[in-house]
């Protein structure tokens, strides 16, 4: 059974991955590691996971003002997340997922989903989403 | 989300259709998608930018830079800079311990921006220097304690803008009209009563910074209204309060009921589940999480986070005057170039260099990596200092007042002055 749900397009782009839902928010400035991709926040509880590849689940960013630089790096690096839904929109993680694109063509979708819609996205093993923002629910 | 009657000018859409090249046009994709983001109506204009998109964190932030004065950007409003992650003055401070593509790129990135225009201070503070922003102007500031210092003890108005959109506004001159440009974004949202703190202790200097990192905690991002302060809160106290409250919470915006230029008119109407109570206990706890570190031989005493001002540099030099700081301590003084000459002119700064302190300028010495590689124990009569330090440098650090860690720094150990901290025990 496959299931689709229609997000908030941020930034647009495609992407298919398995997924990695945060249970906590997570500053990609301080907390994140750009070079290698993965969670630095000793105080994070999925800290020292790698989320190079995959569609990044993620209830809100800790707003620091160094997380575009951040995020814009780890996907300048090809270590990024594949794409980010996100429970919360966010002017950060969208500006460093443009400034990546528009510098080096690289595609990262950013889309924010529903409240209903996230806790659903959160639990699936792969997404799949579309240019328009439409989210497909891989097989489980 | 969206705001429905969202409207670009026919300027603002031709820029973003490229009439003024690529660079132009990338910075109006940056401000037209946050406009979005934040349901802003419309575009307004600012007068004034604090670029953080200077500090270096990789590639990324040169190739922004290389791109925008490659493709002829031009500045719409005066645009000052942040602290670099070097010391163009001091090329030394910090080489040799972070990759070398890093302090090479960090130079590049400092060279860019001061070729794009902007007026190089390289100041985290730059509210110290004359010919900044005044009450009520629309801004745009990105470093957190500035944002902070500027909205809540200035007045003037800004959002926190992340890196390249903070360039990106301060291109086109404008910015989305949300949040704390607009009246009703700047009302507070919960009260915080220092009533209960005895005005002998508010008129230490520690008090500022305990109260901005406990009140911090209590805010999150919320804007807080604090009651209670004395009229006698000078500029470096309202720094201190501003720079933790940021650090500690995430607070943008801050009212001073008495002491902040906005206040009280903005602190009306709280109901009972957004009244705080500051206690003793609240200071005690703060001071508690600010010292990581036990009392004992001192390997760093570092000074200005936020940048050191004139007044400070005016309380310092006295209590260092004819001494020398310990062998074992390294001990700085972070500023910008514009407030060390300040201080060289009014005589300040011969005690100290006299004395062994170094004084930094253009970057700061929390940052990762270390200026000159000190480890061990550190102490700072900054909270913002002592709260990212022993994560980003890995150092213990203590907490405690100007005049003592100018004594410890000349002891070389931790020194207490136990009558300060009477009321904390």
């Amino acid at each position: 059974m496959t299931a689709t749900i229609k997000a908030q397009v941020l930034v647009p782009g495609t992407a298919s991955a398995q997924v990695c839902a945060l249970g906590e928010p997570l500053s990609f400035w301080g907390g994140y590691d750009p070079v290698t991709g993965t969670i630095l926040d000793v105080r994070h509880p999925q800290s020292g996971i790698c989320l190079a590849g995959k569609i990044t689940i993620l209830p809100s960013a800790r707003g620091s003002a160094g997380t575009p630089a951040c995020i814009a790096e780890a996907i300048r690096r090809g270590v990024a997340p594949a794409g980010f839904v996100l429970g919360t929109p966010d002017v950060n993680i969208a500006t460093g997922a443009r400034v990546a694109f528009e510098l080096y063509r690289a595609d990262c979708p950013v889309v924010c989903a529903d409240t209903d819609d996230y806790d659903r996205l959160a639990c699936s093993a792969a997404l799949e989403i579309a240019a328009d923002g439409t989210i497909t629910i891989g097989e489980t | 989300m969206m705001c429905p009657s969202f409207e670009l000018q026919p300027d603002e859409q031709a820029l973003l259709d490229g009439a003024d090249g690529p660079a132009m046009q990338l910075a109006m994709k940056l401000v037209v998608q946050a406009a979005r983001i934040m349901a802003a109506p419309r575009l307004i204009a600012a007068s004034f930018a604090h670029i953080d998109a200077c500090f270096y964190a990789g590639q990324v932030h040169v190739d922004f830079a290389r791109f925008l004065l490659e493709n002829d950007a031009k500045f719409a409003v005066p645009t000052w800079t942040n602290n670099g992650l070097a010391s163009l003055e001091k090329p030394e401070l910090r080489a040799g311990r972070g990759d070398r593509e890093t302090m090479d790129g960090a130079r590049e990135l400092m060279g860019l921006y001061k070729d794009l225009g902007a007026r190089p201070v390289w100041t985290c503070a730059p509210y110290q220097l004359p010919g900044g922003p005044q009450l009520g102007d629309q801004i745009i500031a990105a470093e957190s304690n500035a944002v902070c210092y500027y909205n809540s003890v200035v007045g003037a108005r800004s959002n926190k803008y992340g890196d390249f959109l903070d360039v990106a506004c301060a291109l086109i001159g404008k910015v989305p009209f949300a949040r704390l440009h607009t009246d009703d974004g700047r009302r507070g949202r919960l009260l915080i009563d220092t009533s209960s703190i005895p005005g002998e202790f508010k008129r230490e200097d520690i008090f500022y910074h305990l109260l901005g990192y406990a009140g911090g905690r209590l805010s999150g991002s919320r804007v807080p209204v604090i009651d209670g302060l004395p009229r006698t809160a000078n500029r470096d106290n309202l720094k201190a309060a501003s720079a933790a409250l940021a650090a500690a919470g995430g607070v943008e915006l801050w009212h001073g009921i008495g002491v902040t230029p906005e206040a009280p008119e903005n602190s009306e109407g709280f109901g009972s589940e957004t009244r705080f109570d500051l206690t003793m206990d609240d200071l005690a706890q703060a001071r508690e999480d600010l010292t990581t570190g036990r009392d004992g031989q001192l390997d760093m005493v570092a000074l200005g986070t936020p940048h050191f001002s004139l007044s400070e540099f005016a309380a310092l030099a006295p209590l260092l005057d004819g001494r020398e700081v310990h062998d074992r301590t390294k001990t700085y003084v972070s500023t910008s170039r514009f407030i060390r000459d300040e201080a060289a002119k009014r005589g300040y700064l011969a005690p100290l260099e006299a004395a062994g302190v170094e004084i930094i300028t253009d970057t700061c010495t929390y940052f990762t990596p270390n200026v000159t590689g000190c480890a061990g124990r550190a102490m700072t009569n900054a909270a913002k200092w002592a709260y990212y330090a022993p994560g980003m440098l890995g150092v213990e650090v203590c907490f405690g007042s100007l005049a003592e860690c100018a004594e410890s720094a000349v002891r070389g150990e931790v020194w207490r002055d136990e009558k300060l901290w009477r009321h904390l025990t």
